[in-house]
């Protein structure tokens, strides 16, 4: 539990975990969020996109922000800049979510203690799409040092 | 709790290989195919617009072949690699990612010979410009520097005249400029020398030398570090919309691998110098033993360094990690485990004493390569460097009576019975 950057703890974040809220994904099939939820979709996971300018994003209704999400959420993953992730993470505390996730190049900490506070787990500046590649498999192929070492047939 | 740290001979035999899923096979599978099926439409749209991970076609991307990137990638310590058929291959791979027409390369100008020749005469055809400077001094390569400079490029280890580079002395040069640092570290392996951990940016190799280790394959691999600040303004290639790759930015999308994924979508897949997966399975094979065959030619090559500084039928002896070398202080802060395998001697009695050496070694093989399992020598001014005058010879660092040794693995006492009973005739 708290704040969790190592192999074990993200393989069992992604493991538990299906409905992924995707804060600031965009409609642009070019753009970073919609690269990682469409992956994600792809590999089992609900994307719930939390983005109040569109209407539907890969196939799922759009929410405002999070606390709009009829149903549980298991990860609020925020594609947001740094500065909105103290509210992001109380708006993640406040909607029962188990793991508040900052994007690749995001981190802050005010947010991680807001979130660890409210029993959240926190992972900071990691892709959900590249850890779950990573660990799972898929980012080996492109050549990636995953760190590794098993002789576990997965 | 934080992950297991991994030692080096570990990541030797098991980094980038878990067995096979789909059978368990402990060793690595050769995937020898040129195609991998798609699930569906939709699966292959994402495949092609890198959404997801996975193998389209082998020119691209292999199995086996991304086993052997793994692994070098985290002998060095770097992020990602790709690999490609060739040392040379690699080397282009890596700069044509960097560079494009009216672009400019400050380059060491001690660099292996054909390396020398593809900067100089190819990327000049391209319109990529190379200024060539004094490997030993930072500040000419600072020097040199242009508004269009996209790169330096020097080597761990020169050859044949076993110059050892100031790394970090290079990568202050580099990071001044905004420009990544790349390190040929073909001669050192990383198990002698990281570069990464001294500054560099990107890594090659020429996987068929000591990485490879047994005279059997061709292979290269470009490595990066995921430390380069792509961002900073002169690499608009990795952070604007991609023209090669419709739209996608590199950096943005992949960070700390973006380099690496634009070798592979743009670079390797347009240009094609892939790596073969059988070849991808003999290379790494090699690197399975590479921690056990680098300290054993370090050792030998310094043993037979020694013998040979005392010899009367030899005049001098050139090897980094040799008492009163010119290098000895900077290869024994790059290379403390020792130098590697390779050293050049010079027999008394100039170019013909030099000729009758070769012609009179026993089990010391005749060619043009290093980096073997077996030892290997050459005259460098009656082959390699034989369509160079005199002077230009001198200039690239090779004398009439130099020869060069790749010392292999033999028993260390056979290696120098052979040595003496040639230098022995090539003084009658």
């Amino acid at each position: 539990m708290g704040r969790v950057d190592d192999i074990a703890g993200l393989r069992r974040i992604l493991t538990q975990s299906r409905v992924i809220a995707v804060v600031g994904l965009s409609p642009n099939w070019y753009r970073p969020s919609f690269f990682a939820a469409k992956y994600m979709q792809e590999h089992g996971y609900r994307a719930i996109p939390v983005n109040p300018n569109a209407e539907e994003i890969l196939g799922e209704k759009c929410y405002p922000d999070v606390a709009a999400i009829p149903g549980a959420v298991d990860i609020v993953d925020c594609f947001r800049k740094p500065e909105e992730m103290p509210d992001l993470a109380r708006a993640a505390v406040a909607k029962g979510a188990k793991v508040f996730w900052m994007q690749l190049g995001i981190a802050s900490d005010e947010a991680a203690k807001i979130a660890l506070a409210g029993g959240l787990e926190v992972v900071q500046n990691r892709c959900v799409k590249i850890e779950h590649a990573r660990l799972m498999g898929g980012l080996h192929w492109a050549g990636v040092n995953t760190g590794i070492v098993s002789a576990r047939r997965t | 709790m934080a992950d297991h740290r991994f030692g080096f001979d570990t990541l030797c035999l098991h980094a980038g290989q878990i067995p096979d899923a789909a059978t368990g096979a402990r060793a690595l599978p050769i995937y020898q195919t040129t195609s991998f099926v798609f699930d569906s439409a939709d699966h292959a749209a994402s495949l092609f617009n890198l959404q997801t991970f996975g193998n389209v076609y082998s020119r691209i991307s292999n199995p086996t072949v991304a086993a052997l990137e793994e692994r070098v990638a985290a002998l060095e310590g770097g992020r990602a690699a790709l690999a490609a058929a060739t040392g040379m291959a690699a080397q282009m791979l890596a700069l044509l990612t960097l560079c494009r027409h009216g672009d400019h390369i400050v380059a060491a100008r001690t660099l292996y010979g054909g390396t020398y020749s593809q900067l100089a005469t190819t990327f000049d055809q391209f319109g990529i410009e190379v200024t060539f400077v004094d490997a030993d001094d930072a500040s000419a390569f600072k020097n040199a520097l242009k508004p269009r400079t996209k790169a330096l490029y020097a080597e761990t280890i020169g050859n044949p005249q076993l110059n050892v580079c100031d790394i970090a002395a290079l990568s202050a040069v580099a990071r001044d400029a905004g420009v990544p640092l790349v390190i040929d570290n073909t001669m050192a392996s990383p198990f002698l020398c990281r570069p990464f951990e001294h500054g560099a940016d990107i890594v090659v190799h020429s996987v068929t030398k000591y990485l490879g280790g047994h005279g059997t394959t061709m292979g290269g691999i470009v490595v990066e570090s995921g430390k380069f600040p792509w961002d900073n303004g002169n690499f608009p290639q990795m952070t604007e919309p991609s023209r090669g790759y419709h739209g996608v930015r590199f950096f943005e999308t992949f960070g700390d691998f973006g380099f690496t994924m634009k070798a592979r979508m743009e670079t390797m897949r347009t240009l094609g110098p892939t790596l073969a997966p059988l070849s991808a399975f003999l290379l790494l094979q090699g690197i399975e033993t590479l921690h056990l065959r680098m300290p054993r030619h370090s050792a030998s090559a310094l043993a037979i360094a020694q013998h040979l500084a005392a010899h009367p039928a030899v005049e001098w002896v050139n090897y980094p990690l040799l008492s009163g070398n010119r290098y000895e202080e900077l290869a024994r802060r790059y290379l403390p485990h020792g130098a590697g395998g390779i050293l050049t001697f010079g027999v008394r009695g100039g170019a013909a004493a030099g000729v009758r050496f070769i012609e009179a070694v026993e089990f010391l093989s005749h060619l043009a390569n290093i980096g073997d399992a077996k030892t290997l020598v050459i005259h460098p001014a009656s082959t390699t460097h034989r369509q160079l005058s005199e002077d230009e010879q001198l200039a690239a660092g090779v004398t009439p009576e130099m020869i060069r040794l790749s010392v292999g693995l033999e028993t260390p006492d056979d290696i120098l019975w052979d040595l003496d009973q040639a230098l022995e005739k090539s003084q009658r």
